[in-house]
């Protein structure tokens, strides 16, 4: 069965996921990388659109248009999730925010983060840009454009928004850390058959 | 100064390049996806295919990152344009910044602020050089994105530490990054004298078609055994774990200083995006 959430979302939609669950999202995502998480965590402004109970996603969209003629999204893949795990936890904090979508995974301090306010951390196929922004069905509204098209703040309405692959649960499960622990392992054994076969000196 | 013909000539080969994917990648792709028997990556490859296929339907880029802009010249000693070409390239990024359009990515240091047109200092990055002889002009686009770039790195390593240390080098950084980097991914390698050197090559093996083979012996079963090796990690589509990891490993190398052996890595995504297209002295296309 799809799983579809709708924003606002409360605890008890999202409490019984898990980590590698297939869901996707209907209502409205704010888009914020780097600059964004800064400007929140560091500088504590927050955007005027409430966050609480939405939806985040780490994506720097390609964007025609302007607010005259209206805005339109090319392209809307995810970023690197990683690049935000400085900030996460007091975003989430500061923002409300219940659903963060990026790529690849979080560390340790997002997951708690997650456990501790209710939050998931999912994934979007990273990539997958012009799919991404066809489950876009309008762009409501944009703030802080002083920072460039990909760290503005966009507002989106999407339907049927995914797939997302939950990667965090709100009991701070970790995808990424687990199968991480099983890649490592198997990258020592890969090196070590490697090296059996590099042993060059001279020819 | 720009030269219009040449100028519009590069504008289509950026616009080519952000809107499909290469043929020996697609064919890469579609070979691992076929191999593929986990459900979940199965389904990640399924999302791949229809991006590409939206992308050429909606005439859009495949990917919202459509990266720092990074040209690779192959000059003629003889060639008209050299002087021209600079110019003419920078003009063809702000007109493909507009009109495709492009995601403005180049951030001026120290100001902290995005130029908004893909053109600052440094920017794009341009590598030239010289063939003996020829008058044409062979022009690379490489658009290399965030996610991806991340990955990057170079390491002087000591002699005694060997290819071994090359291989535990690089599979440390793909292991590590990779994940994050939109595999199954195009790795490059790097081997010369210093850093620089190291990192450079690593670059200009992403260049190389997946599945081209490399002239030098030893070199090629290296790439044979770090793809195996890679592919047994099992980092799958997305990093969400799968049958394989890359596409390729490519190794490009110099000859190194009896003191140092450097390393460099470089990768590219699932959608690596690169073309390259030979313009005669008179500024068309070949």
């Amino acid at each position: 069965m799809k799983i579809v959430l709708n924003t606002p979302i409360k605890d008890g939609d999202i409490e019984t996921l898990k980590i590698g669950d297939v869901i996707y999202l209907s209502g409205t995502v704010g888009t914020a990388r780097d600059d964004g998480h800064r400007r929140v965590v560091a500088g504590g402004i927050l955007p005027e659109f409430d966050l609480r109970g939405g939806a985040v996603m780490h994506v720097g969209p390609i964007v025609k248009g302007d607010k005259d003629s209206g805005y339109e999204i090319i392209a809307a893949g995810p970023t690197t999730s990683r690049r935000m795990d400085l900030y996460e936890k007091e975003f989430i904090e500061k923002t409300g925010v219940k659903l963060i979508i990026g790529k690849g995974g979080m560390g340790k301090k997002t997951a708690e983060a997650c456990k501790q306010y209710k939050a998931l951390h999912c994934v979007y196929p990273g990539g997958c840009a012009v799919s991404a922004a066809a489950a876009v069905e309008r762009v409501i509204g944009v703030e802080w454009e002083d920072l460039g098209m990909p760290e503005a703040f966009w507002i989106l309405r999407v339907k049927d928004f995914g797939p997302l692959i939950v990667s965090i649960d709100t009991e701070g499960n970790n995808l990424f850390e687990q199968n991480k622990a099983i890649f490592e392992e198997r990258k020592q054994k890969a090196v070590e058959e490697v090296c059996k076969h590099v042993g060059f000196s001279h020819e | 100064m720009i030269d219009i013909k040449l100028a519009d000539e590069i504008y289509k080969l950026i616009y080519e390049a952000s809107v499909a994917l290469p043929d020996d990648v697609y064919d890469a792709l579609a070979g691992m996806s076929a191999r593929e028997d986990k459900p979940l990556a199965r389904e990640l490859y399924g999302c791949i295919f229809d991006n590409v296929k939206k992308a050429a339907l909606l005439d859009r880029p495949i990917c919202q990152d459509t990266g720092s802009l990074q040209f690779f010249l192959k000059a003629g000693s003889k060639c008209p344009l050299l002087g021209d070409a600079e110019d003419s390239i920078k003009h063809a990024v702000i007109a493909a910044t507009r009109g495709i359009p492009l995601r403005p990515n180049a951030v001026d240091s120290f100001a902290e602020r995005n130029t908004g047109n893909n053109v600052g200092e440094g920017a794009p990055f341009i590598e030239w050089e010289i063939i003996p002889g020829r008058d044409d002009l062979e022009v690379t686009v490489y658009m290399a994105g965030g996610g991806c770039s991340l990955v990057g790195r170079s390491k002087v390593l000591m002699p005694l530490e060997g290819y071994e240390g090359i291989v535990k080098f690089v599979f440390d950084a793909v292991v590590e990054w990779g994940v994050n980097a939109c595999p199954p991914l195009i790795v490059g390698v790097g081997i010369g004298a210093c850093a620089p050197t190291a990192a450079m090559l690593s670059k200009k093996a992403v260049l190389r078609p997946v599945g081209s083979k490399n002239a030098n012996r030893r070199a090629r079963e290296m790439e044979e055994h770090m793809k195996r090796g890679l592919n047994s990690v099992g980092i799958g589509p997305l990093g969400m774990s799968g049958k394989e990891s890359v596409q390729c490993v490519n190794i490009e190398y110099a000859a190194h200083h009896p003191a140092t052996l450097a390393v460099g890595v470089s990768v590219g995504c699932w959608a690596t995006r690169r073309k390259t297209v030979v313009i005669k002295a008179d500024g068309g296309r070949l």
